[in-house]
């Protein structure tokens, strides 16, 4: 897994999948068993946490409750033994920075979620880190507040110029943050790249149903065509597999008859279930059960038929194959 | 106790309590609970009567025997003098001798190092319990607590045995040539600070203890990755984050440890006189009992001028600039 210099890279997964740890092991707060780790080309595996131009914002803060604002930022520079007037400047440039002016004497426990989450960020980016390691930093914030602040982390990315890495669970974040992300799962990582390539082409069934469950179809090759519960199906990839699994999203079918008639991959389905959501529908499709996301115009009624069509280049065949 | 005094003056009100409250006029209604003076004394009756009674007047009386004298047959003579007071900075019939003021001292240090022993086995003994599972960590607490249950005399009597000649600690110790082949750890400094560290050790551990198992274990390693060496995590957040265990740690310790004399008499042979000494020689067999009064009140003034420095060391809690 690499990392280009200056980019927002996100790690995406569900819990326990290990992606903490990974960053753990970037900060040099844990060490790996086995396999290295490289800052910049050099060879890091083996330094100390301490001597690591890498800052970490850890999950829950972990400000020092018996220093105040400006104490906790200066902490790293102390401990570095940066000269103090310099050190003086860049606690209050930071202060400015992440709008923390008239902070600088709060303790912790006198700050609201929001502003403890700005205090370690300014904590750990005023060492002028290498690599800025993020531990799920919106976990701790009120909802409303967390789209404010991912608004917020992007800014301030933009403005200096550090290596970001992320960890999240959260699907929407990871691709909000825009850069790579690399979706990991039992310490695994499992698929990389631009959100749009991770989300449009997912390379198997875990990856397509993670990112906002993508609908899966068991399929059998024969020759060109797919045959599936839906019926024979073509699919613009390349397919490796007898017998394994094509991957849909639910907004990319197509509902009605439209000009693409008669070019192939048109079914039809029967309607179980019309879950009306406000800016779409949502349609539950026997056989399938399939779902299709479509515009809030279409209320078709369960019993009905309906002809979908499904755009051979969404047809994604996924990696697994059929056990 | 005083009772509140009744507000007589107008309360001064804002305009939207005016606004919402225009029938309330008058001073506000008197409380329902009775809150007399009577009522005030008979709630803090028993505090102010356990502090006077077991506080205060033995204090008093301690302060009013070391300005009394010694008759000729041991009695206590109601006479005001402050030879008790002049024979404890060193005057005496035969002219001054720093003797008692030595004994002071070395009260202080033994106590002192005693303290920094037990803060250091404390340290790491507490941090090893607090990042035990519950059930290892119970097992420790009666470990530490089993031993302070024993009294002190037999549980010092038990280290003779154990540092004697015959057991394989003394006989490690003559096989390093550190003491003379078929020797005894004791009697000796080693032997001392070993009882007097075991003896004080739940006094300290326990608070520190308390202390430990609330630390943000993440603010550690958060320092770590803020380029603190193992040395200043310690300095800059270990220790501010468990200085209020640590202070009632150092207090336990010190204060008790600067009256003790049975380890240091057992352990240490009886050879160097600390103010334990003292005080119990003039309750004792001396029969002097103003001037154990006296040396009893320098040992009051050099706990509470400890304490003192101690308060005067803490943190204002304003943030100072790095």
């Amino acid at each position: 897994m690499a990392v280009t210099k200056g980019e927002f890279f996100t790690l995406l997964g569900p819990s326990g999948c290990g992606k903490t740890t990974l960053l753990r092991l970037i900060a040099g707060l844990e060490l790996p068993d086995s396999g290295s780790i490289f800052l910049g080309g050099q060879d890091v595996t083996n330094i100390p946490a301490n001597k690591r131009q890498v800052n970490t914002v850890f999950q829950s803060y972990a400000l020092f409750p018996h220093l105040n604002v400006t104490e906790n930022i200066a902490f790293g520079l102390k401990a570095r033994k940066v000269d103090l007037s310099l050190a003086k400047t860049k606690v209050e440039r930071m202060l400015e920075t992440l709008s923390l002016d008239g902070l600088g004497r709060r303790f912790p426990h006198q700050l609201s979620g929001g502003q403890k989450q700005r205090v370690a960020l300014a904590r750990a980016l005023v060492n002028e880190p290498d690599v800025l390691l993020l531990d799920e930093p919106m976990s701790a914030l009120d909802p409303h507040l967390r789209t404010q602040v991912q608004s917020e982390l992007l800014d301030l990315h933009r403005k200096i110029d550090t290596t970001f890495i992320m960890v999240t669970h959260d699907q929407g974040e990871a691709m909000f943050m825009g850069g790579h992300l690399a979706v990991m799962k039992d310490g695994q990582m499992i698929q990389m790249g631009t959100p749009r390539e991770v989300y449009s082409r997912p390379k198997n069934k875990f990856v397509a149903e993670f990112l906002w469950g993508a609908n899966i179809l068991p399929a059998t090759r024969d020759g060109d065509m797919m045959i599936t519960t839906l019926g024979p199906l073509k699919t613009a990839d390349q397919v490796q597999w007898i017998q394994g699994h094509l991957a849909i999203r639910p907004e990319l079918i197509v509902l009605g008859e439209g000009p693409n008639l008669g070019q192939g991959n048109y079914v039809k389905a029967k309607v179980i279930q019309t879950i009306y959501r406000g800016p779409s529908v949502e349609l539950l499709l026997d056989p399938g059960p399939v779902k299709v996301v479509t515009s809030p115009r279409f209320n078709p009624q369960p019993g009905e038929t309906v002809s979908l069509f499904i755009p051979p280049a969404d047809l994604v065949a996924l990696e697994d194959q059929a056990a | 106790m005083e009772t509140p005094p009744v507000e007589t003056s107008p309360r001064e009100t804002s305009p939207i309590e005016t606004s919402l409250e225009p029938t309330v006029k008058g001073p506000p209604p008197a409380l329902k609970r009775p809150t007399g003076r009577l009522a005030g004394l008979l709630a803090a009756g028993p505090g102010l009567f356990w502090l006077t009674a077991l506080l205060a007047l033995p204090c008093l009386s301690l302060v009013a025997m070391a300005l009394a004298t010694r008759g000729q047959y041991g009695e206590v003579v109601w006479a005001f003098s402050l030879e008790n007071l002049e024979r404890l900075v060193g005057y005496s019939l035969f002219g001054w001798s720093p003797d008692i003021l030595w004994i002071l001292l070395r009260s202080v240090l033994v106590a002192a190092i005693t303290t920094i022993l037990c803060v250091a086995v404390s340290y790491p003994l507490t941090f090893h319990m607090a990042t035990r599972s519950r059930s290892v960590r119970v097992f420790w607490l009666i470990l530490i607590m089993v031993p302070f249950w024993t009294n002190v005399v037999v549980r010092t009597y038990g280290w003779l045995l154990i540092l004697g000649p015959q057991l394989p600690p003394a006989k490690l110790a003559a096989l390093l040539g550190l003491i003379p082949p078929g020797g005894a750890l004791y009697p000796g400094s080693f032997a001392v600070y070993l009882g007097m560290t075991t003896t004080f050790l739940p006094f300290m551990a326990l608070p520190l203890y308390a202390s430990v198992e609330r630390l943000d274990w993440e603010t550690l390693e958060a320092a770590r990755d803020l380029y603190a060496s193992s040395f200043q995590v310690f300095l800059r957040v270990i220790l501010p984050q468990t200085r209020p265990g640590l202070a009632v740690g150092v207090i336990m310790t010190f204060v008790p440890a600067m009256a003790m004399f049975v380890v240091t008499d057992i352990l240490g042979g009886a050879k160097n006189m600390l103010i334990g000494n003292l005080i119990q020689q003039q309750f004792g067999q001396a029969r002097d009992w103003p001037f154990g009064a006296a040396l009893s009140l320098a040992l009051m003034f050099l706990t509470l001028l400890s304490l003192a420095l101690r308060k005067s060391k803490a943190p204002s809690g304003k943030g100072t600039f790095l």
